[in-house]
């Protein structure tokens, strides 16, 4: 599996795709591999679940974490000017989290002319046991209104096809043929097949799509305990 | 049929599409944004009317026209916006009128916040409107119950012939679970015939007569009698609950919603410390399930009831009530937004059982 190269990787998605769990991770990953790396959480859509919930997480893994003002939390959220800075600043890689449907990916249109002078990749993430993604037609359908929408064309898809615990490797294998599919229609390449990292051995060789495998932040609240909290120890203390 | 995975939100829409819903009227506010923008894409696919009214208390009062003429129909909100339709439900509970009403609750009072809470519970259960009248409460704890009670809630408000609340935290409708969907899908011709209703007389009949109004107080005394019979009936029909380990328990959590799944992580962190613990669940928040509270509470290895709730303490009048002084009750909560953590209320359970 081959770490983004681009200066920027923009991420996008139905809401439900797991696009924020798949953002939180690559920024992890990517600061693990010893690069500078910034993840912005560009979320207008949705007030709950969102990247930057996991800001302390990922500046302990030294990944700087812009946000919509509010920390996230308000209604209509505004974009600080710092965010800015993503784009001049060329000696760090970034991560964009934008927010569920082409509606969230509307927030790009505002960076329009940043983005003509940037190197960046723009990734639609899907979840086949989304009802929205349910189809290769519908899902082309939502790939094609996340373009109009934002003013870009999108560079590749990222298969996260997941039932959030109820996950079986089953739901991958039939995700990541899914999203090939979706690949070949889009005419775009299928950049990873995501996946919690215990499927990695099941999944070995069976994959379209290069596997990246994850560990589970965006946990819910009662989901915090002794046993699962691990990397979220910080959380029990406060 | 595979499993699919669904927002809380979106899975009250679709299941009310699926229980022969027609008509939606509402009006947006975080965090239940999703029910409206789901059911202006999707009720006008199943043939239904989506409207987006001017505000909360057109919506409600839309409600009330369309169940007068016989519709299956809904509503949803979120606090603020519920406070707003009191005076709608009010009428529909004097006028005998089904329909369904979500309230998505977030952090109160007054504007509040736009995160998860429950501080409705007084609002829900002894009604924020005016006059003797009962909602048929609903308060699910996942999204698969969301789903399931949705189609009941339909059938309970025209059995009853009274509005039926399904009462969520903003984290049951925001959060995402995997939903089978278990019943077939219902159409309007599939429902039950409302021989009440005002769907013309075509010179057969008597008009039918749509009402709160009684200017006779004998006669409104009659109508509350009439009405408090039927409140008696769904006590006595319709209490739903669920009791989790609770053999051999010391402490006996009660909570619905998100905090029942705290209370849940909770008693497993006890365990872990060979303390036993037992969640009690209303999935009826009125009809309240007072004797199975009791029941559970009353078993000898109960040495203490907590009640863990996302509000300053509400439900935990019910709970004294149910437990009647038979076992110490006490709370833990937090509100306007935050939610408890396990550990904070596997603390709580500890301190009363004084360890």
């Amino acid at each position: 599996m081959n770490l983004p190269e681009k200066q920027i990787t923009i991420l996008a998605g139905h809401y439900g795709t797991g696009k924020t769990e798949f953002a939180v991770n690559l920024a992890i990953a990517m600061a693990r591999d010893g690069r500078k790396t910034a993840l912005a959480d560009l979320d207008i859509i949705n007030p709950y679940f969102r990247s930057c919930e996991r800001s302390r997480e990922l500046e302990k893994a030294g990944v700087k974490v812009y946000m919509t003002s509010g920390r996230g939390k308000a209604d209509i959220p505004a974009l600080p000017p710092d965010i800015a800075s993503l784009f001049i600043d060329h000696s760090r890689q970034s991560v964009i989290d934008l927010g569920g449907d082409p509606a969230g990916a509307r927030v790009l249109g505002f960076y329009e002319p940043q983005l003509e002078e940037a190197d960046f990749d723009f990734w639609f993430v899907i979840n086949r046991n989304r009802p929205e993604n349910a189809t290769v037609g519908k899902t082309v359908h939502y790939l094609r209104q996340t373009q109009a929408m934002s003013r870009q064309d999108l560079t590749g898809i990222v298969n996260n096809t997941h039932l959030g615990r109820e996950t079986t490797a089953d739901d991958i294998l039939r995700g990541d043929e899914f999203a090939a599919q979706v690949a070949r229609a889009a005419g775009l390449p299928l950049i990873y097949t995501v996946g919690e990292r215990r499927f990695e051995q099941a999944l070995k060789g069976q994959l379209k799509g290069p596997f990246f495998p994850i560990d589970i932040y965006m946990i819910k609240p009662w989901e915090l305990s002794s046993e699962e909290g691990g990397h979220f120890a910080w959380l029990l203390e406060e | 049929m595979a499993k699919e995975l669904w927002k809380g939100n979106e899975a009250i829409a679709e299941a009310a599409i699926r229980a022969g819903c027609r008509c939606y009227f509402g009006y947006p506010i975080t965090p239940q944004s999703e029910i409206p923008e789901y059911m202006s894409l999707h009720m006008p696919e199943a043939g239904g009317v989506f409207l987006q009214s001017e505000s909360e208390i057109a919506a409600i009062n839309m409600v009330y026209g369309a169940s007068g003429a016989g519709a299956r129909v809904m509503t949803s909100s979120s606090s603020p916006g519920i406070s707003l339709k009191q005076e709608g439900i009010s009428y529909m509970c004097g006028a005998e009128l089904p329909g369904v009403i979500v309230n998505v609750m977030r952090g109160g009072p007054g504007l509040g916040t736009i995160q998860p809470a429950q501080g409705d519970y007084y609002q829900a259960t002894r009604g924020g409107g005016n006059g003797d009248y009962r909602l048929i409460v609903f308060a699910p704890a996942n999204i698969q119950e969301v789903v399931d009670l949705m189609q009941e809630a339909f059938e309970l408000a025209d059995k009853y012939r009274m509005p039926v609340m399904m009462l969520l935290d903003g984290m049951i409708g925001q959060m995402m679970e995997p939903v089978e969907w278990k019943r077939p899908a219902l159409s309007p011709e599939d429902l039950p015939a409302k021989p009440w209703a005002t769907t013309g007389t075509k010179g057969e009949r008597r008009p039918n007569i749509i009402n709160s109004l009684f200017i006779n107080p004998d006669a409104c005394n009659d109508h509350n009698r009439h009405l408090e019979e039927k409140y008696q009936r769904v006590i006595e029909n319709e209490q739903r609950y669920e009791i989790n380990d609770a053999d051999e328990a010391e402490v006996l959590f009660v909570a619905y919603g998100t905090p029942a799944r705290l209370a849940r992580a909770a008693a497993r962190l006890l365990g872990e410390e060979g303390i036993k613990a037992g969640v009690f669940r209303p999935i009826t928040v009125w009809p309240y399930p007072y004797e199975a509270l009791h029941e559970a509470a009353s078993k000898e290895s109960v040495r203490a009831v907590v009640t863990v709730e996302m509000s300053t303490g509400q439900m935990v009048d019910d709970v004294r009530i149910g437990v009647n002084g038979i076992k110490p009750v006490s709370f833990v909560g937090q509100a306007g937004g935050v939610i408890p953590t396990p550990r904070e209320v596997a603390d709580a359970a500890r301190k009363a059982l004084g360890r």
